[in-house]
């Protein structure tokens, strides 16, 4: 006798949206997948976590997630998340997005969510370039890749995000590949349970569109790339893990306690509230 | 009981800003999020003040771009939510604004009209944001418009825009002008529980069973916020009764849009407030709104005094765009005439409501509006 069987996560994810939009080879199935176990392994209550995030190949996160989400405009994922966190400060909230979205037209939301330090947990698929669009350069496509906008090679410096983050104010800061998926799970566990903004970013394989242009046309070969290039450097210099060909430094960059936005607001509104309540007898 | 008396009741001497912040604070409005600008700035630093003292929130975001997205946010989490800009600030809320629509987020928006394009001239009056209001972000929508003439006014129709967006699932605009966001007069605000208030309808079914976009017969879904157990999904794409992308069917594409701009154009006659000032015997009507209303009520008063029948329409919604209002004074009326701060926006509509009766146009730029004068003569050489 045959007996239907559930798969074990099938309750963190929405079946009626299945089968998903990724090509064969790219890393975002294994981000989601890094991510749901995170959730699992912490017991998360999902009727409190809200997954949000903007344009993109991996903005279709949120719609995978089985618990309350919203896809946002395009870069405005940590503003629209901003607002939920001050209004509802017991909600978890999870941007998943990529480098394009949250560095080039969301990059004012994420320097300035950073600086304050709200309680928003970012999760960045970066791929390296604009993968839904058909492959064009963006803000961390590195110097002389080729894409469909850069076809003589890039001439712009691409961003450090872990330098980025850290300088802007981020409490947790950590990249890892597509390739490390034990530590990657551990690093979003970890910023699960942080209560500032955090900020992990995942380099994700894009073979379909980045890497065909760039002489990994696999899965397998930009995997191996991470693999042959990747270097663990947890806690050095943000400022000195600069992404090359020959060099992905990885790891746990910054981890440190400060006090969070929401909860410095809501304290102070707490106090004036009381004030104004006993001023007016 | 501290409720009572922590919001504003009684009469007061305001200015238009802080009105419609009070306004906002009457309705219900928990949550705002803002950039400074001329000349809304003091809404944002009456509601620093007075949101922590209600228990509510103010956020000053790094932009309009955010502070709309943030407003949405908030809204999205139960809260009554606001913004408040002028022109520039204005332009960047649009695509947010869009994303409001799509997602039926209950919110408030108001533009302190100043004298543009671009930077313009911040501290002078202007009406030139009327068609950016309807048509300011791609694609068809509708919103709800209201222009404030008064100080008065900027309280009570920032409530009623809540309450607007509210019942409809839809951003209301309040759009006013730096003379009335900036001019001081009195103001009589009635005790809290004697101000009429709308909270959008919560679904009344089971998680399993709610559908996020599947409306009621009035066209309004139910609305489920973040952390209340529903796992519902909303996105800026097309998307079907379930809130999931459907993004290649035409069918799915016009059940939405349709519904969407219906949910507004078959509540208009609902949603529609014009105020009518001696129009029974009038033969030439001043259509009017915002400040310039009062210059022309101010006009059609010593029209009267010289034993001309004239009257006035003011318009106190301009989106849904009162047509019916339009078309029955344009028949029994020789003619309209309408006075704006721009160069000829709303009277575009009301030509169109018209049909044949003459339509005439008085443009000011730059200046303070119309004087009571210019609306007589106007008045006398359209007879």
């Amino acid at each position: 006798m045959v007996q239907e069987m559930a798969h074990p996560f099938s309750k963190y994810l929405r079946a009626e949206m299945m089968p998903h939009i990724w090509c064969p080879g790219c890393g975002n199935g294994v981000v989601l997948n890094c991510f749901v176990h995170a959730l699992d392994e912490l017991q998360l209550d999902l009727d409190k976590l809200v997954v949000v995030s903007g344009i993109g190949c991996i903005g279709r996160t949120a719609g995978y997630t089985n618990a309350d989400s919203f896809h946002t405009t395009h870069g405005r994922a940590l503003a629209f998340a901003s607002g939920v966190k001050l209004a509802n400060p017991e909600l978890e909230i999870v941007v998943i997005s990529g480098d394009g979205d949250l560095f080039a037209i969301g990059g004012n939301h994420f320097i300035h969510a950073a600086r304050r330090n709200i309680g928003i947990k970012v999760l960045c698929a970066n791929n390296l370039n604009y993968g839904m669009t058909g492959g064009q350069q963006g803000p961390t496509t590195p110097l002389e890749s080729i894409t469909t906008t850069s076809p003589y090679g890039n001439i712009e410096h691409p961003f450090n995000l872990v330098h980025l983050a850290a300088a802007s104010g981020a409490t947790y800061v950590a990249r890892w590949t597509a390739l490390h998926v034990r530590r990657l799970t551990q690093s979003i566990k970890k910023m699960l349970l942080k209560k500032g903004f955090c900020f992990v970013e995942v380099l994700t394989p894009c073979p379909e569109i980045y890497g065909r242009y760039n002489r990994m046309r696999s899965g397998l070969e930009m995997m191996e790339w991470f693999k042959r290039a990747s270097v663990v450097e947890s806690f050095t210099d943000p400022s000195k893990a600069e992404i090359s060909p020959d060099r992905i430094p990885v790891g746990e960059f910054v981890d440190l306690e400060k006090l969070s936005y929401e909860r410095m607001l809501h304290e102070k509104i707490s106090k004036i509230n009381e004030k104004a309540i006993e001023g007016v007898g | 009981m501290s409720k009572a008396k922590l919001t504003l009741t009684g009469a007061h001497f305001l200015n238009g800003d802080v009105a419609c912040a009070e306004g906002a604070i009457a309705a219900g409005c928990r949550f705002f999020a803002g950039y400074p600008i001329t000349p809304a700035t003091e809404i944002a630093e009456h509601l620093s003040q007075r949101m922590p003292e209600l228990g509510g929130i103010y956020v000053q975001m790094e932009d309009e771009i955010a502070s709309m997205a943030a407003v949405i946010g908030a809204s999205y989490s139960g809260l009554k939510a606001m913004t408040a800009t002028s022109g520039p600030g204005f332009s960047l809320m649009q695509e947010n604004i869009g994303l409001a629509v799509m997602t039926e987020a209950p919110c408030v928006i108001v533009d302190v009209m100043r004298g543009g394009p671009s930077t313009g001239q911040p501290t002078m009056p202007g009406q030139q944001d009327v068609m950016q209001a309807k048509w300011g972000s791609h694609g068809d929508y509708e919103i709800i418009a209201l222009a404030p003439s008064s100080v008065q006014e900027m309280f009570d129709l920032t409530v009623e825009a809540f309450n607007l967006s509210e019942a409809y699932r839809v951003p209301t605009l309040l759009m006013a002008d730096e003379i009335v966001a900036h001019m001081w007069e009195r103001v009589v605000i009635p005790p809290w529980n004697k101000i009429k208030l709308v909270n959008r309808k919560k679904p009344n079914v089971p998680p399993e069973k709610y559908m996020p976009f599947m409306p009621d017969e009035d066209l309004v879904p139910p609305m489920a916020c973040f952390g209340e157990g529903y796992h519902f999904h909303a996105t800026g794409l097309t998307h079907n009764e379930h809130g999931y992308p459907q993004t290649s069917s035409s069918e799915v594409q016009s059940r939405l849009v349709n519904r969407l701009c219906d949910k507004i154009l078959k509540n208009a006659d609902k949603i529609i407030r014009v105020e009518e000032v001696m129009l029974d015997d009038a033969d030439v009507v001043v259509v009017a709104y915002g400040i310039v209303a009062r210059a022309a009520l101010s006009g059609i008063r010593k029209a009267r005094e010289k034993g001309i029948k004239a009257g006035l329409l003011r318009l106190v919604t301009l989106w849904p765009f009162p047509e019916k209002s339009v078309a029955k004074i344009a028949k029994q009326a020789k003619a309209l005439i309408v006075p704006e701060m721009n160069r000829g926006q709303l009277v575009r509509e009301v030509e169109r409501a018209a049909k044949e009766t003459p339509v005439v146009f008085l443009s000011k730029l730059g200046e303070e509006p119309h004087t009571p004068v210019e609306i007589l003569d106007a008045i006398r050489r359209s007879r």
